[in-house]
């Protein structure tokens, strides 16, 4: 298989005329979705049932407990409804799910990973693909944007605790947003030959005599709000890649569509919400450039075709989809590491050494260029409050961000956020790498078994999902580790982010002086892109040469 | 207390905001997509299932169907698919996931270039990547426009047709336009082989 560079730079170009064209309105719509204190009949309805007390909001610490409960309530009914899977309708004749395999699944679907440790076609019936899995689809996306949300409304209200209230939240970004742009998705993937039905079909080929059970399921249902969620666990084994989840080259470039749609507008949103749209512009066009970066450099890799693999087969091939090409797989590869997302249309651990490099680098970048939903504002917004620390000190003044200082409190929850997943994955991975019985679940040779650990790790802690697959991680240590990973990779974040949220809300807000290092433009975006990208250096390059770069070296 | 109270009611909300919302989103939402999908697109939505001359279902045409003995040896009356990792079973899917140095690969693809060459009586150096390296998901009914080239004579004398009238049938299942732009020229096996079981009964 030849890379071709026309079809890579017309993806790029349709994909970015797309999302351009869409910031706007949908970026207007989600600040108007959260604004508002309005509910609809069918929302009253569903506070009345819930018990939520729309009206009254919350505190950083009441908002926090409510995202960690509701997290911890919905693992604890997935876990167990995994092992009742045997007894349950919908199971496909499929027992109980592995106790380890319900653990790690239930905890990588709440965190918005959707690592997948479990075959699906062996492991879980339509029952827990459509009712429990699908609907973290939807309400890990939620809690994402939410936080995201509670941030902003830090940075903007004065002298309150009062940061919206978390049910309502989901609700809205549920209902609201996702679930309308899930259903427009999931039509238009069923129209390009993405499965939706409730059985399979037996087939036989009266000429060679080949019979055949085709699967069925409702798959472009959450097709749909796997990337639009940004969440990548796939209905099939082999993800994206399966031709039953994307059936050709336009429904692949649809997906990244999907999954860069709601990330990319946030930017406008959080603009909006500011009363000053070109701190969103600024924020946008960081996150573009190092989308535009790595996307080029992953075409690069791939292109490049390195590997004994490849050169002994005459080219790529190994792990592509034939339909799809290296194209529009390297698109693809960049953009689920780039966000949280961690579906796949190619088998990331026969890419190119240099191309899995760059997969891990994305990730490692904090999943900021966009990002998870919600969670890629989040991350993008603690390091610009980083970057207008570093500033501040160049110019020797209290930094300030958006009329709010950033006293010491402010930058200890900043600076904990940037250090969480760092640590995770080395202290994690490395001790992992010391245990030979459970390295041999790598079976790889060389660096790349450190690669796949790494791989491994880097995904569960940033919660993407992605997978270099030839590591087997459903044994009760790797589950636990990864799962272990997973959850403080989500909710460590999620609680500095709240907590920063409310520190910055009760402040009130000081006037810019001549002394404010403006937080827009050209100079404050090249900062932030520094900052972010010296800051996964200094953090990982160590691990980094260990594996995909050695690899990448050896001829 | 007041915070354990606190935590309880907080669980207790989230127990029937969880529930409810399994309702809509769990329920009515795939359900919505499948009545949708079966109005407007039955096809699809069932799998893009292709039928015989004679109306049976036959396969579908996403999926890779291939006649192969127990040892993966594919059948040499039709058109060979790609290796697959899951032995072209629908019943699962998976790519190798070996890596780009693995000696598993570097002892099995120049064995599958060997077997290629043998089977198509030409030299090792004509046989493309994809016929020789398994796909993403094991179930890619899909070749490059070159593998399928290089398998028209075989299975034109196997079936008694002119390679004139296999070269159409390749031509017709090869995508083109837009398609085969932003993918690549791309043979469907799955279909080819129905197209060639059916002209073989014409004849």
């Amino acid at each position: 298989m030849v890379f071709s560079t026309a079809s890579f730079i017309t993806q790029i170009v349709v994909l970015l005329l797309a999302l351009v064209l869409l910031h706007k309105p949908l970026g207007a719509y989600m600040e108007r979705v959260f604004a508002g204190s309005t509910h609809s009949w069918p929302e009253r309805v569903f506070y009345r049932l819930a018990g939520v007390d729309a009206g009254t909001e919350q505190s950083w610490s009441v908002y926090l407990r409510s995202v960690l409960v509701f997290s911890a309530v919905s693992i604890l009914a997935i876990f167990v409804l995994q092992r009742l899977q045997g007894v349950l309708p919908g199971s496909n004749g499929l027992p109980g799910v592995d106790p380890w395999i319900a653990m790690n699944t239930a905890i990588s679907f709440v965190t918005n990973t959707n690592w997948q440790t479990y075959v699906p076609e062996a492991t879980v019936g339509i029952f827990v693909q459509m009712c429990l899995l699908a609907v973290q689809n939807f309400l890990s996306a939620a809690v994402g944007i939410v936080v995201a949300m509670a941030l902003i409304r830090g940075i903007v209200r004065t002298k309150t605790h009062r940061l919206g209230n978390f049910w309502v939240d989901v609700t809205r970004a549920s209902f609201r947003l996702l679930l309308p742009i899930a259903v427009v998705g999931a039509t238009a993937l069923v129209v390009g030959g993405v499965v939706q039905n409730f059985w399979s079909t037996e087939v036989v080929n009266q000429a060679t005599g080949v019979a055949q059970v085709i699967p069925g399921g409702p798959v472009a249902s959450q097709e749909a709000i796997k990337v639009l969620g940004t969440n990548g666990g796939g209905y099939f084994n082999a993800n994206s890649a399966h031709p039953f989840e994307n059936p050709s080259v336009f429904t692949s470039l649809f997906q990244v569509f999907l999954i860069l749609l709601i990330p990319s507008a946030l930017p406008y949103t959080y603009g909006r919400m500011v009363g000053d749209r070109r701190q969103g512009f600024t924020v946008a066009g960081v996150m573009a450039a190092l989308w535009l970066t790595s996307t080029a450099l992953m075409g690069w890799a791939v292109a490049s075709g390195q590997g004994a693999a490849s050169t002994a087969a005459g080219g790529l091939g190994e792990g592509f989809e034939q339909r799809l090409g290296p194209a529009a797989s390297s698109l693809f590869a960049a953009s689920t590491t780039l966000t949280s997302t961690g579906a796949v249309n190619v088998a990331h651990d026969s890419l190119p050494p240099l191309a899995g490099g760059i997969a891990m680098v994305n990730m490692m970048l904090g999943e900021v260029a966009p990002g998870g939903t919600g969670s890629g504002l989040y991350g993008m917004l603690v390091l610009a409050i980083i970057a207008v620390f570093i500033a501040g000190l160049m110019v020797g003044r209290t930094p300030e961000f958006l009329g709010k200082k950033i006293g010491p409190r402010e930058m200890k929850l900043a600076a904990l956020y940037i250090l969480v997943t760092p640590t995770l994955v080395l202290v994690l991975a490395g001790i992992t790498a010391l245990l030979p019985d459970v390295m041999a679940n790598a079976p790889a040779a060389g660096p790349h078994q450190f690669s796949e650990l790494l791989y491994a790790f880097t995904s569960g802690a940033n919660n993407n999902g992605s997978a270099f697959g030839g590591i087997t991680s459903s044994g009760p240590y790797l589950s636990v580790m990864l799962g272990i990973a997973m959850l403080l990779g989500r909710f460590l974040p999620i609680a500095l982010v709240l907590a920063l949220a409310g520190s910055l809300a009760q402040q009130r807000k000081i006037p810019a002086s001549s002394g404010t290092v403006p937080t827009h433009g050209g100079l404050f975006g090249s900062l932030l892109l520094s900052v972010t990208v010296i800051m996964t250096a200094l953090s990982y390059f160590p691990a980094l040469a260990l594996g995909p770069l050695a690899e990448g070296l050896i001829k | 207390m007041n915070v354990f109270i606190g935590y309880l009611r907080q669980a207790g909300t989230a127990a029937r905001f969880l529930l409810l919302a399994t309702v809509v989103l769990g329920l009515l939402y795939p359900l919505a997509v499948f009545g949708v999908g079966q109005l407007i697109a039955p096809f699809q939505a069932n799998g893009s299932v292709v039928k015989d001359s004679a109306g049976n279902p036959a396969a579908s045409a996403l999926i890779s169907q291939v006649s192969a003995d127990d040892a993966g040896t594919q059948d040499p009356a039709w058109f060979h698919a790609r290796p697959s990792a899951v032995g072209w079973d629908p019943a699962s899917s998976s790519a190798s996931n070996l890596g780009p140095n693995d000696a598993k690969l570097l002892d099995a693809v120049p064995a599958n270039r060997a077997a290629v060459a043998q089977a198509e009586g030409v030299s090792e150096s004509e046989v493309p990547a994809d016929a020789v390296t398994a796909s993403g998901s094991g179930l890619d009914p899909h070749i490059s426009r070159g593998y399928a080239d290089l398998q028209i004579a075989r299975v034109a004398a196997a079936h008694g047709l002119s390679t004139d009238v296999v070269q159409g049938l390749v031509d017709q299942r090869t995508s083109s336009g837009l398609e085969a732009f932003l993918g690549q020229p791309s043979v469907n096996v799955t279909l080819l082989n129905l197209d060639v079981a059916a002209a073989g009964h014409d004849d």
